[in-house]
């Protein structure tokens, strides 16, 4: 599904990822774990398409090359970024911004928009799956939500979409354990042999509500080790400096 | 060019910038007494219009033109333009629409405002302004049933005299300001508005303005008046063809309401606003008064202000009746090139008044935007209070917005709050907003229209969604 060769991304002259390859196919589960400056968000950024880096390499989604789709072509094709911190966006309505997304990708991939009925009906029944505060649908979107309030938005956002590829940017930090495994719950129902996800996050914790099929350890924009869910406990237990 | 390219570039294209190819009678060129004499006597005016025309053309030759506002613009040659131009079937005063000339009849359909029985908007009765005459009004006899006066101002001067003698510059005096004054002297047509006691009017009346003919100014003049009790919304819209001069429009706009009366204004326009590189467009200069003269009257005011290459107008309200209401809500939206100076005055002078101002002002191009606000609480003002938001939005880094309240308050027991706001759209906003499958330009328009939401609440449902995509055009282009 996903294919990164080489990737090399640079911001104002500073090499943030160096020869960054990676491969996720249908149904997997991938971790990445690394520590602070590591170029986790770097890569989430770029898969997204996110302007303002220099990038070589290559990056194929579906044998499709990332770096000639707009980033919401990219939407449109199946990826969605759950993002580290979510935008708010004052005066637009939750659920208006849910419906706009929602028909935008329908549009682009040639099937019927979702009239109000059927989109309200969709909406309720995943926001419900999902312990999401229907009263928050009726704000505007991400005013005055709490943290955890926002990513779990995000991930609601994710079940309506049902996206080909879930990249999740430290989605885990600043959840307490109830709304963790709330993530971790619209990861498992989402999670089928078509599907994938790829998991950046700072710590082992999330990996115990969502088992990954690899974890990757990133260090200094490179994958220094690859391997699967025990890497992550090894690592919880060892630290980071131990791998460098 | 892609095809969303392509769109887009179809999309930025003002649609409204076609021309009407028709004879037309024009009064003959320059400012004089004798245009003034040939505009009432085509007209068929009695003396007492005249009179009032002669007035104020003896006040407007000791007047200047006010330049204190923010966009500056070339001296305009008042003796090279047309007052007075109409189509000439109009001149023998077409008793229906089947004797209405059908390229008038095309005209308003291409811009969407079907003026024939069978395909009339819903529930909207219209009067078209075409240059200097009104060429229809629509759903009259249903009008009548309450009482209620939908007409041209020549015909309300005609059928109506003791209303227009009565209220027809009380609110905005001839000795005025130089526009009000010129248009005091010049005005051509508009519509007149009379809401009986006690009524309260069924449907929304709307007025259509449209400049068709070049170097000519339009001169328009509105006239509401809601009698005790009663309750009217009112909505007008103005475009006008794509031209490589400036057009000035300098219209007139007095509102009257007497007590428990309440008036709903909402104004869309959306003028040409010149190209992109600043060439022509309309020069919207428009006096705007409303006065709540009886006591618990309403005047709400509510502008979505898209087009014109300079829009400089401040729509007031003078807060006379005890206990009366003013309340202006605003979207002014510039790109490219234009300019505006826009806001409103509050002249609280009963007891108990209460006024507010909601202002969202979005620059983005090379565009510059300035709100300019009076609150005035006079010394007989008890109790009165205001409360004033004004927001500025700006995009790209070309733009420029300005907010210049005055607030004047004369008596203790009186209240006003001032909040403004100046942001931005943020590169991450926009960037979320595409990762969720939006595109550039449906992106802004949905922050931008969340931005406005306030405001657009405000219009009658009707033309809210026009407004709504209005201001999502009118942004098309400023990003990226």
């Amino acid at each position: 599904m996903l294919k990164i060769n080489n990737l090399n991304a640079n911001i104002e002259n500073k090499a943030i990822l160096k020869s960054f390859s990676l491969s996720i196919n249908a149904g997997e589960v991938h971790a990445i774990m690394g520590p602070n400056g590591s170029g986790k968000s770097t890569l989430s950024n770029i898969l997204s398409g996110k302007k303002g880096y220099e990038v070589s390499g290559e990056i194929l989604f579906e044998n499709k090359n990332l770096f000639d789709l707009e980033t919401e072509e990219r939407a449109h094709k199946g990826i969605f970024l759950a993002f580290q911190y979510p935008l708010e966006i004052p005066g637009v309505n939750t659920n208006i911004f849910l419906k706009t997304s929602l028909n935008a990708i329908r549009k682009a991939r040639g099937e019927k928009e979702l009239d109000a009925i059927e989109f309200l009906k969709l909406v309720k029944e995943k926001a419900k799956e999902l312990k999401f505060d229907e009263e928050k649908l009726n704000r505007q979107l991400n005013v005055g939500f709490s943290g955890g309030e926002k990513k779990k938005n995000e991930i609601l956002q994710m079940s309506m979409l049902a996206p080909k590829l879930s990249i999740l940017d430290e989605t885990d930090s600043g959840l307490d354990i109830d709304a963790l495994k709330i993530v971790a719950d619209g990861v498992n129902t989402l999670r089928n042999k078509d599907n994938s996800f790829l998991i950046i996050t700072h710590y082992q914790r999330l990996l115990d509500y969502i088992k990954p099929d690899f974890v990757h350890v990133l260090m200094n924009g490179k994958i220094i080790k690859s391997g699967g869910p025990e890497l992550a406990i090894e690592l919880e237990k060892k630290g980071y400096e131990s791998f460098n | 060019m892609d095809t969303r390219e392509k769109d887009i570039e179809k999309l930025k294209d003002y649609k409204y910038g076609f021309t009407t190819d028709i004879e037309n009678i024009k009064a003959p060129k320059g400012l004089n007494e004798d245009v003034i004499k040939f505009i009432s006597n085509i007209k068929k005016e009695p003396q007492w219009m005249l009179d009032f025309r002669l007035k104020a053309y003896k006040r407007l030759k000791l007047l200047k033109e006010p330049n204190w506002q923010k966009p500056k613009y070339p001296k305009i040659d008042y003796q090279d333009l047309y007052y007075y131009s109409a189509p000439k079937s109009m001149k023998d005063k077409p008793k229906s629409l089947d004797e209405l000339d059908p390229k008038l009849l095309e005209t308003y359909k291409k811009l969407g405002i079907p003026l024939q029985e069978q395909a009339r908007l819903n529930g909207i009765a219209v009067d078209a302004v075409f240059d200097s005459v009104s060429v229809a009004t629509t759903f009259k006899g249903e009008l009548t049933k309450h009482g209620i006066i939908f007409c041209s101002m020549s015909e309300a001067i005609q059928k109506h005299p003791d209303l227009v003698k009565k209220y027809l510059g009380t609110v905005i005096p001839v000795t005025d300001h130089f526009f009000a004054t010129l248009n005091s002297a010049v005005f051509t047509d508009g519509s007149f508005v009379y809401i009986p006691e006690g009524v309260k009017c069924p449907m929304e009346l709307s007025t259509y303005f449209r400049i068709n003919a070049s170097q000519t100014g339009q001169f328009e003049r509105t006239l509401i008046i809601a009698d005790k009790g009663s309750y009217v919304s009112y909505l007008e819209g103005c475009t006008a063809p794509m031209r490589d001069e400036n057009q000035l429009h300098a219209a007139n706009v007095e509102l009257i309401a007497l007590d428990d009366a309440e008036i709903k204004y909402s104004t869309v326009q959306n003028w040409y606003p010149g190209d992109e590189n600043g060439k022509g467009g309309i020069y919207n200069f428009v006096t705007k008064r409303g006065l709540c003269k009886g006591k618990n009257s309403k005047i709400s005011w509510t502008q979505v202000e898209t087009g014109s290459a300079i829009t400089w107008k401040y729509p007031s309200c003078i807060l006379k009746g005890d206990n009366s209401i003013g309340e202006f809500y605003s979207i002014a939206i510039t790109n490219n090139h234009q300019k505006a100076d826009t806001g409103t005055k509050m002249i609280h002078l009963g007891k108990n008044t209460k006024s507010k101002i909601i202002s969202k002002g979005i620059s983005a191009g090379f565009s510059d935007m300035t709100y300019r606000g009076l609150v005035d609480i006079n010394s007989k003002a008890k109790n009165s209070s205001n409360y004033t938001q004004c927001d500025s939005l700006l995009m790209g880094n070309k733009c420029g917005a300005h907010t210049v309240p005055y607030i004047k308050n004369k008596n203790f027991d009186s209240n006003i709050a001032h909040e403004a706001t100046t942001s931005k759209i943020s590169e991450a906003q926009l960037h979320y907003c595409q990762q969720r499958g939006l595109n550039p330009e449906e992106a802004v328009g949905l922050i931008v229209n969340g931005f406005c939401k306030e405001v657009l609440q405000q219009l009658p449902m009707e033309f809210a969604v026009e407004a709504q995509k209005l201001v999502g055009i009118s942004l098309e282009g400023s990003v990226g």
